[in-house]
């Protein structure tokens, strides 16, 4: 598509590696798939109550973050999301936005961002709930593979790549990827990001079986690591984002350094290297 | 020439992507709102079940309890906050002097216990965490009769499986009944240790508005499963027939009957 690589008349030819393995590719998709689900339904649950703050309590009067609505003097409603105390107006979008009727309404996400549409926080929860047994699950043989067969090594980045960040960093700037050999394995901002994942997906579940009383009972060390229940609810909402956060860059990239390859890649496994030129 | 046609591909991308979206997210509402759909769904909560209640042994493991000042400045009561059953408003007006806890069902000797019996029983107190099905959550101290004494009082014959309790309030109007407020909790739950007829909230009597004259207390699960305003608890060997026969009221209405996360 309108990848650089093709474009540049300096490269020669190309070779024909095996990028992932088809553990990593099933693993991929199938945590594709769930995180999806999991987002939608979980900004469901999220609308039930669509306020976060610390602690093990809840503080009703101070939290950190909130989606309201508010009627202003005229009696219209107005979606107001406050971010540590600064209230920002939202109106179609958080806080309140249009219901089926096209009617604005109180509402925390719209209902083109949560599953069901519909408000309704009991099935949200059995959506939520389905997809997360099979992504723990997914991520146990992810993370079974990862360290089995020492693939985490791919992510770690070595002593001289962090000297390199800056410059890695004016290379992807400049939307320039590496050719051949260098494109052999991932380069530091790759592995950083990805590493990154790597963490967030235990860290969101271990944060949100925080916040199941059951969990609490059999695990409280839980509770303390995380700071309290509430603050474990927080955490599993930032991390959530902070995954949402890395999907739009990642799928930026994926657009941009040669999409078709990319996904080829990801389904098939085979990855074409643009060789460089002597 | 080149960059409008870039242009208008992306636009088309786009709208297949949203297009997809949309389909996909109406999918989703078809499939919750089906009977066999949900049935598949659904099906997580048998596996959560199984793996909790494994996960916890003991099955004692007690639920985090708290100190004097983590308490919350205002325990935020929900549901039903001031029924209005006959009844039950003749009870509350003469401060419960005369009301009895009934115990019923597949017991050796069925009791009507008095507010004055109960507090007279051993009692617990505990200062723990009440965790909304909505997110939030509040701490109170509490105290009250370990249901175990009054089901050990009243002889729990071999075929009890659940203790059913029944309540005061209809938190939803209909005409058949099927409003009315009641909870099923296993073996497991109603001879935990932290389990208990609450009287009191915070050291003064139970508020109307959280449940007087008794509230349960199930530690380990979500506050929809703590009935308030009970009234009678019942002995039984399956919930099929009581209300829609889901277990609960909620429970009815399609939340979890084990509601531990």
């Amino acid at each position: 598509m309108n990848s650089p690589l093709r474009q540049d008349a300096a490269t020669t030819g190309r070779r024909i590696i095996v990028r992932h393995s088809i553990l990593v590719r099933a693993t991929h998709w199938i945590n594709a798939l769930c995180f999806a689900f999991l987002l939608l339904s979980g900004l469901q649950i999220f609308n039930a109550h669509p306020s976060l703050n610390f602690g093990n309590r809840t503080d009703f009067d101070h939290p950190f973050f909130e989606l309201s609505a508010r009627q202003d003097a005229d009696g219209d409603i107005k979606g107001v999301t406050t971010i540590f105390g600064k209230a920002i107006n939202t109106t179609g979008f958080l806080g309140a936005s249009r219901d089926d009727g096209g009617e604005l309404a109180p509402r925390g996400f719209p209902s083109w961002a949560t599953i069901p549409s519909y408000q309704d926080l009991a099935t949200g929860r059995r959506w939520h709930f389905f997809f997360a047994w099979i992504l723990a699950l997914n991520g146990l043989v992810y993370f079974f593979n990862l360290f089995a067969r020492r693939h985490i090594r791919d992510f770690v980045p070595t002593l001289a790549e962090w000297r390199e960040i800056p410059h890695a960093i004016i290379e992807h700037a400049r939307l320039r990827f590496p050719k051949g050999d260098a494109a052999l394995h991932y380069n530091v901002l790759q592995k950083l990001a990805y590493l990154s994942v790597i963490v967030a997906f235990p860290l969101l579940i271990l944060a949100g079986l925080t916040m199941s009383p059951s969990i609490d009972a059999t695990f409280p060390w839980l509770v303390s690591l995380f700071g309290g229940r509430q603050s474990a609810r927080a955490i599993h909402f930032i991390v959530a984002f902070y995954l949402v956060g890395f999907i739009v860059v990642h799928l930026a990239m994926v657009l941009i350094s040669g999409f078709l390859n990319n996904m080829w890649s990801m389904i098939t496994g085979r990855y074409a290297i643009e060789e460089e030129t002597p | 020439m080149r960059r409008a046609c870039s242009l208008s591909r992306r636009q088309t991308l786009l709208r297949m992507i949203a297009g997809a979206g949309t389909l996909g997210l109406a999918a989703c509402d078809r499939v919750s709102r089906s009977v066999r759909g949900m049935s598949v769904i659904d099906s997580a909560e048998t596996l959560t079940r199984t793996i909790q209640r494994a996960l916890m042994a003991p099955r004692e493991a007690l639920a985090p309890e708290y100190g004097q000042s983590d308490i919350s400045p205002g325990f935020k009561p929900n549901g039903s906050v001031d029924p209005d059953d006959p009844d039950y408003v003749a009870a509350r007006d003469e401060k419960f002097v005369n009301w009895k806890l009934k115990v019923s069902g597949l017991v050796e000797k069925p009791l009507q216990l008095s507010l004055q019996e109960l507090r007279q029983m051993p009692s617990r107190t505990q200062i723990t965490r009440h965790d909304c099905v909505e997110g939030w959550s509040c701490i109170g101290k509490w105290k009250g009769a370990p249901l175990k004494n009054i089901l050990d009082a009243a002889g729990l014959k071999p075929a009890t499986r659940y203790i059913a309790l029944h309540c005061a309030d209809q938190l939803e109007q209909t005409l058949d009944g099927s409003g009315q407020y009641y909870e099923t909790i296993d073996l497991i739950d109603a001879y935990h240790p932290q389990t208990i007829l609450a009287y009191e909230l915070n050291d003064e009597a139970l508020p109307v508005s959280h449940g007087a004259p008794l509230r349960l207390r199930v530690e380990r699960q979500l506050g929809y499963k703590m009935a308030k305003y009970v009234m009678e608890i019942e002995a039984i060997d399956s919930f099929e027939k009581m209300g829609r026969g889901k277990g609960g009221f909620w429970e009815d209405r399609g939340y979890e009957w084990y509601a531990g996360i």
